[in-house]
């Protein structure tokens, strides 16, 4: 019992599904419990925060955190944690480097709030009440935390020492990471967990000379299953993605989303595979060039899809403490 | 917004045209604003997008590429590259909360050298009108930082009693 590994999970910005995908390693759960004692896992088993700060520093060994840091909350959980942790993960996407609620640094906190508590048509909120950090209720003060400007990756808080990537990360991913954990078996501190190549370097669709006449959604078409997506006109996220997610989208006929983050060499996601998507348009003046562009839907919502809070843009260290 | 802002603006000039376009402008004696910073490159057709994020992430207020002229370029289609990048660019850079002032792609000749300075000088005035480039750092941090400090403090004092009374 004194050896087991110390293990916490934690989510925050994020939408649960790493935590069910920890459940989704089937039969391994059962190893992984095993292998290790959980001493924090808010969405399983009910833990309070108090117990955590009774921690002593270092008493943890290994911290799961999932989800990007978009409150006062969030942020202190991961200072905490890192401050008890011998080893801290940043779990799937949006620890790694913001993932989809990332992509709310594409609109300022303000714009957020008025869709929200203003001007959607359901909604009535005729004192205009927004969220506050401190509330007088009848039994007293509430305070409450504070929503961020914007989203930060795990990173860009506190060290990070490796990265488990996906959206969320596979039963094969998570099992590697596991694994290489328990037996002390560790990679160099900052390695992402995942494969070194990109998506396309592993991909075994039909490619010949790529060109994109018009973008496409994937809704507008069905995809010849032989044949490079991006040669049908799809934004396949392959050419910047790492690989090591045993290419579920592109097996199903979808373009790859890019969830295992950028590849090993790529420092961009976005602006790469823009520079990738620019070199195979089949255009040849401005004109053309500008209006092939504008069939793209969403240029930045695409590229930086699970990315944006860590695109250059964006790749701060959050300051404070 | 201070009276006195200068620009800084990252110039990408590709050598064979451009840059000499620049240096023409310099050895004629014109007179253009000298916010610009200019960086030499062998074709416009190199310039990727990180680079322009890049320069935007270290601070600049804008960015201008400029390349040879379509069909002048020294390597046949390097241009051409540059082109379909462009409004791939210009699109991500407003999505992403960059005013479409800061980032500009032109094509400038050797012999164009009054062009250039006119170009430089028109996006220093555009840029002037919005004033300088905010980084995407968020919060004021100083203030989160210390609204943070406090409420750990409260919960830490409030742990720390319980535990000196049951002890």
């Amino acid at each position: 019992m004194a050896n087991k590994l110390k293990l916490a999970i934690y989510w925050a910005a994020a939408c649960g599904g790493c935590d069910v995908a920890i459940l989704d390693t089937d039969e391994k759960i059962l190893n992984i419990a095993e292998a290790a004692d959980i001493v924090l896992w808010p969405i399983a088993m009910d833990f309070k925060y108090e117990d955590l700060y009774k921690m002593e520093p270092g008493s943890i060994d290994v911290c799961l955190y999932n989800g990007a840091v978009r409150t006062s909350e969030q942020e202190e959980l991961a200072r905490a944690l890192r401050d008890r942790s011998n080893v801290m993960v940043a779990f799937g996407a949006c620890a790694s480097w913001g993932g989809i609620p990332g992509l709310a640094n594409l609109v300022t906190r303000e714009e957020i709030f008025n869709t929200v508590y203003k001007e959607t048509v359901t909604t009535i909120n005729e004192d205009d009440i927004r969220p506050a950090t401190n509330y007088q209720g009848s039994h007293g003060e509430l305070h409450l935390p504070k929503i961020y400007d914007r989203v930060w990756s795990l990173d860009q808080v506190v060290d990070v020492d490796y990265y488990v990537p996906g959206c969320p990360p596979t039963p094969e991913t998570i099992w590697t990471a596991v694994e290489a954990i328990v037996t002390g078996n560790l990679p160099p501190k900052g390695s992402v967990i995942g494969g070194t190549k990109s998506l396309c370097d592993t991909c075994e669709r039909e490619k010949t000379e790529k060109k994109i006449t018009q973008f496409k959604r994937p809704f507008e078409i069905i995809a010849d299953p032989k044949k490079c997506l991006l040669e049908q006109g799809l934004v396949c996220c392959g050419p910047v993605t790492r690989d090591g997610c045993g290419h579920r989208c592109t097996n199903n006929n979808m373009p790859c989303r890019g969830c295992y983050g950028p590849s090993e060499k790529v420092n961009d996601q976005g602006a790469r595979l823009l520079n990738a998507i620019a070199s195979i348009m089949d255009v040849k003046d401005e004109k053309s060039a500008a209006e092939l562009a504008a069939t793209w839907e969403d240029p930045a919502g695409t590229a930086y899809r699970f990315g944006l809070p860590k695109s250059l843009i964006f790749d701060y260290k959050k300051g404070g403490k | 917004m201070s009276e006195n802002f200068e620009p800084k603006i990252l110039g990408i000039l590709c050598n064979w045209c451009s840059y000499a376009g620049a240096d023409l402008a310099g050895t004629s004696r014109l007179k253009y604003p000298a916010n610009i910073r200019i960086v030499r490159v062998m074709c416009s057709g190199r310039v990727e997008p990180t680079l322009i994020l890049k320069a935007f992430q270290e601070g600049a207020d804008g960015v201008l590429v400029s390349g040879c002229h379509p069909g002048d370029c020294h390597y046949v289609d390097g241009n051409i590259k540059t082109l379909r990048r462009t409004p791939l660019i210009s699109r991500l850079l407003t999505q992403i909360g960059i005013e479409p002032e800061r980032f500009k792609q032109v094509w400038v000749s050797a012999s164009e050298g009054e062009k250039f300075g006119k170009i430089v000088e028109q996006m220093v005035e555009d840029i002037k009108k919005i004033g300088p480039y905010q980084k995407k750092t968020g919060d004021a941090l100083d203030t989160v930082a210390h609204e943070v400090y406090q409420s750990t403090k409260e919960v830490a004092a409030t742990g720390e009693e319980g535990g000196s009374h049951c002890g």
